[in-house]
């Protein structure tokens, strides 16, 4: 089977430090120019097979959505690449992007914010619609409109309405719609049940699902619920600032989890009627991927950290079960 | 399923709108002054501009409830005997052209320098900096320099033609960057914002996602400061005719109608000067009146002064 | 059981334009001391106007219309607001979902802490600064005496709920109204701040009421749940009965709709529909346009909490008995 999306290597970096003159500092009595540089994701890659949901947890601020982004074009890269179905897309403009843009679809988190506020439902669903098939007619666009509302359960009757006049659920819904018009083989959903109501979710959930099932999309999904992701994923990579440290299918990650950050995250989900305290207590901070620890990300807070991990970068690991877990400690099989 | 009309009448605008008297007070003002200065021609009674009909024995004629006044000029008449309601009416058509005009020329430039530094991020510092090197000129400035070369260009009988577009160009260049700060704040505000980024996934082109779907967000502030620079545009125009610079007097607006009466105004005649300052006064009251309201409903924090 | 607070009847409305939002109605709660009471519900159920009415904190169009809210024999919900000074941050204290809510980002986290320990107990300088490295140290902020001259934009999230919490307890409070303490932070972080608040109320005995939408969490630290819908409590009890035993059809959707429900299946138990606007109550049973189980008699009369044999009290007529004809 090969990979709807091969993602090798990739960096993202933001250059944070603002113009050129903000750059320069007096240290010393020397100017000297300094730059502040994100390190929001760094050496990931990944590969996402057809017909699978790959989620992606992590802390917040470890570079979850930027990776999305960059998937999805909105950043380019600093190193590596981007391969859709084998082609190259990481280095492509707008105009060559073009074909990948009906293929791969996006969901954002904020449902007030993605969404236009200035246009009603019928023209931010029939945007995309008409702008990659100029030739369709008028009444087939609203056909093909109205059909994809319906599959996100959203009465084609509220077309004419804009965004503030549906709640949070709702919204999300026509997020998805304004992804699935297109047609998409891939959608990269970020975060997308994050700010809905606890008995809104479900039915969003449902909806991503249905529609995987009925089109046969590949996700890649971004949660930082974890028992969401426990339930909807085939594979679940976890992230540590910028850095993956575990990548397995859901059923392992979640039964045995290898990478000692993965064991302190899965340990501080709160479980239904459970008992808290049992959660494995991290020390220290988490640090900014401003200042990245030299060896292993996680070294500042690791409880088997040694010399070795403050020193090198662990390389990705392929273990027996066919997950992949970066870390010096499993590889000596100290942990 | 809704219609525009019915939606307006749903609106939290139009109930807020009814709700506040002072912002209806104003509107209906403000609606009357407008319709009367551009119906002028037709309910004006005297036409200030035909020569023909102005006798220089009817001058400066006290207004009609006034000893010495006659029932023909309501409002009395200026130094050269023209009718003062008519010649206050065309004025104030001339104003409230020049203040709307050079506000259209503001938004307009200011829309477009706004939206691509806010947009295109290459082009932002030398936008604005350009923008704060156009701010550092006072209107005046521009104004005298401008005004003085075409003065000596034209002449004076030339000047009369131009003057209008004139004006509407030098009031338009010396604000824009009002509008210029103000679009690309609220660019940089919208451009973060998810629908953008989804705008981008769909492919768009940055020029259509710059005009369909980041221009239409940021309208409301610059709706805010359009009713201010509206009037601050009269008020500019009105102080650049009281220094000779604005609109001539054969072709007065309602600051070269206050400058002309001015040297009058200790022989006794204050009504050339009175009568269209007052004008000028309401007429920037009810904008900036209006204004308040419209900064108030749209956006509390926005924009203060 | 001494009871700590008793809130009684209690009515919250908004007055707006479109009409009155009722975002409580009639809810009664008491809490006795050092008992923890979990409030759940979703968006807009009125948890938080619920936290703010408790303190008297509602904003402008919001008013207490009914009800009493007895807190050590007097009944605060009338208080004037120098009255009520004197009682939050002294004998009850909130803590919000945004730390910065409550610090000052242009003080020291020291000057805000002694600020508050000044204004209320009469104690000199250097015994403020006493108690506040001493709460500090509680909360486990590591070196407590660096951290006091810095500002909180140099904290880290889960350090500043912690600040806010060592705030709070500055003043020894009786109890803490925690609004969605957690639901900004990760999980890690909300696993430590939740067994934070769990580990002091034990300690120092206080009551907690803790407002939030994770039923997990609050069945993991909570003593009692009150389920909240439209501004009613619909299901009243014991954590582990609600958790394991739910009565009320919301309840129920709300648990099973969770991913370990789906026993197996892909596809997750969702409810129907969605909460009823506020303005737009049903006349009836608020939950019953989702309901399943609903009755031609839930469309006409609101159903009152009424005590089932478990202790659990739930207001639906389909559970309780006593609410049967
Ligand atoms: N456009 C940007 N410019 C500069 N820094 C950025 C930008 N986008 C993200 N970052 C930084 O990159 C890091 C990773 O951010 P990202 O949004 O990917 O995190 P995340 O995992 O999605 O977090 P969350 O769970 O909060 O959404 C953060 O430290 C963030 O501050
Ligand atoms: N200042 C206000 N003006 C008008 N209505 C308000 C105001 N504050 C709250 N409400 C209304 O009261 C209801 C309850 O709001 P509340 O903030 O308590 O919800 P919540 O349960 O805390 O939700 P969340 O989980 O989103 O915090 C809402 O429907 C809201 O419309
Ligand atoms: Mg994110
Ligand atoms: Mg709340």
């Amino acid at each position: 089977m090969s990979a709807i999306l091969e993602i090798h290597d990739v960096d993202k970096h933001f250059d944070i430090s603002g113009s050129f003159l903000d750059q320069l500092q007096l240290s010393k009595g020397k100017i000297t120019r300094k730059r502040t540089v994100v390190k929001a994701v760094n050496n990931v890659t990944l590969d996402i097979q057809p017909g699978e949901t790959l989620s992606i947890v992590g802390e917040s601020g470890c570079g979850k959505s930027t990776l999305a982004r960059t998937v999805m074009g909105l950043y380019k890269p600093n190193k590596g690449t981007i391969s859709y179905r084998g082609d190259r897309i990481d280095h492509l403009n707008s105009v060559k992007m073009l074909p990948y843009r009906t293929k791969m679809q996006m969901v954002f988190q904020d449902p007030y914010a993605s969404l236009n506020p200035r246009m009603n439902v019928r023209q931010i669903l029939e945007e995309p619609v008409r702008f990659h098939n100029p030739d369709l007619s008028r009444s087939e666009i609203k056909a093909r409109v109205s059909e994809v509302m319906l599959q996100v359960g959203v009465d084609p009757v509220w077309a004419s309405n804009y965004p503030h006049e549906f709640s949070g659920g709702q919204r999300q819904r026509i997020s998805i719609a304004r992804a699935l018009v297109v047609d998409p083989e891939f959608i990269a959903a970020d975060e997308p049940i994050a700010a809905l109501d606890v008995s809104i979710q479900a039915q969003i959930l449902n909806l991503l699902m249905d529609a995987q099932e009925q089109r046969g999309l590949t996700y890649l999904f971004i949660s930082h619920d974890l028992s969401v992701v426990e339930h909807i994923s085939t594979r679940v990579a976890v992230m540590y600032l910028g850095c993956i440290c575990e990548l397995a299918t859901a059923k392992e990650l979640f039964s045995n989890p290898k990478h000692p950050y993965t064991q302190a995250l899965l340990s501080a989900i709160p479980r239904l009627g459970g008992k808290i305290g049992g959660h494995v207590r991290l020390s220290g901070d988490v640090p900014t991927p401003i200042n990245l620890p030299s060896g292993c990300a996680f070294s500042g807070r690791c409880p088997h950290v040694n010399e070795r991990c403050m020193q090198e970068i662990p390389a990705q690991l392929k273990l027996e079960s066919g997950s992949v877990v970066a870390c010096h400690g499993i590889e000596e099989g100290r942990i | 399923m809704r219609t525009r009309w019915q939606r307006f009448k749903q609106s939290y605008m139009l109930y807020n709108f009814l709700r506040d008297p002072v912002a209806i007070t104003s509107f209906i003002i403000l609606a009357f002054l407008v319709f009367t200065s551009f119906a002028a021609p037709i309910i004006a009674p005297h036409d200030p501009y035909d020569s023909s009909t102005i006798d220089i024995m009817d001058a400066q004629m006290a207004p009609a409830w006034i000893d010495g006044g006659s029932s023909e000029f309501l409002l009395g008449t200026d130094a050269q005997g023209r009718d003062m309601l008519s010649t206050m009416l065309y004025g104030m058509r001339v104003s409230i052209l020049i203040g709307v005009g050079a506000v259209c020329l503001q938004a307009f430039i200011g829309i477009i320098v706004g939206l691509l530094s806010g947009y295109v991020r290459r082009l932002d510092n030398i936008l604005m900096r350009f923008a704060d090197v156009q701010l550092s000129f006072s209107t005046y400035m521009v104004a005298i320099f401008i005004g003085a070369i075409v003065q000596t260009m034209f002449g004076v009988a030339g000047y009369d033609r131009v003057a209008v577009p004139l004006l509407i160009v030098i009031i338009g260049l010396a604000e824009w960057p009002q509008y210029a700060r103000t679009v690309r704040a609220s660019v940089l505000a919208e451009r973060k914002k998810e629908y953008v980024e989804a705008a981008r996934v769909i492919g768009l082109s940055r020029i259509r996602i710059m005009l369909r779907h980041i221009l239409p967000n940021t309208l409301s502030p610059v709706l805010v400061i359009s009713t201010v620079q509206v009037a601050n545009a009269i008020m500019s125009e009105a102080a650049l005719s009281f220094l000779g610079l604005g609109m001539p007097i054969t072709k007065p607006s309602l600051g070269s109608l206050i400058t002309a009466g001015f040297e009058y105004i200790f022989s006794g005649s204050w009504w050339i000067t009175i009568f269209p300052g007052i004008l000028l006064v309401s007429l920037i009251l009810v904008i900036n009146l209006l204004g308040d309201w419209v900064r108030d409903f749209l956006n509390p924090k926005l924009y203060k002064g | 059981m001494e009871t700590l607070i008793d809130i009684k009847n209690l009515r919250v409305d908004f007055a707006l334009r479109s009409g009155t939002v009722r975002a409580v109605r009639d809810v009664s709660l008491s809490i006795n001391k050092g008992e923890r009471l979990g409030i759940v519900g979703e968006s807009g159920a009125g948890k938080s106007v619920l936290g703010f009415s408790i303190i008297n904190l509602i904003s402008k169009p919001g008013k207490i219309t009914d009800g009493e809210i007895i807190f050590k024999g007097h009944d605060i919900s009338k208080y004037s607001y120098d009255q009520m000074r004197k009682i939050r941050g002294n004998r009850i204290s909130m803590i919000f979902q945004d730390p910065m809510m409550t610090l000052n980002p242009v003080l020291t986290i020291g000057t805000q802490m002694m600020e508050t320990v000044l204004a209320h107990m009469d104690v000199s300088k250097k015994e403020a600064e006493k108690i506040c490295l001493e709460k500090l140290t509680k909360v486990y902020i590591p070196s407590p005496e660096k951290r006091l001259s810095q500002y909180p934009h140099e904290f880290s999230g889960g350090m500043r709920q912690r600040i806010v919490i060592a705030i709070s307890l500055l003043t020894s409070p009786n109890l803490i109204i925690a609004d969605e303490p957690t639901t900004a932070l990760d999980v890690t972080i909300q696993a430590e701040i939740m067994d934070l608040l769990l580990e002091l109320c034990k300690t120092e005995n206080m009551g907690l009421i803790l407002i939030t939408h994770d039923l997990a969490v609050v069945s993991e630290v909570t003593q009692r749940i009150a389920v909240l819908y439209a501004g009613k409590v619909v299901e009243l009890g014991l954590s582990e009965q609600i958790i394991n035993n739910p009565q009320h059809p919301y309840t129920q959707g709300l648990i099973q709709a969770l991913p370990q429900m789906a026993g197996g299946k892909k596809r997750l138990n969702q409810i129907p529909g969605m909460m009823p606007s506020l303005l737009d109550m049903p006349k009836g049973c608020p939950f019953e346009p989702r309901c399943t189980i609903c009755i031609e008699r839930c469309k006409q009369e609101i159903p009152i909490l009424k005590e089932l044999e478990s202790g659990t009290q739930v207001a639906c007529f389909m559970r309780n008995g006593a609410n049967k004809r």
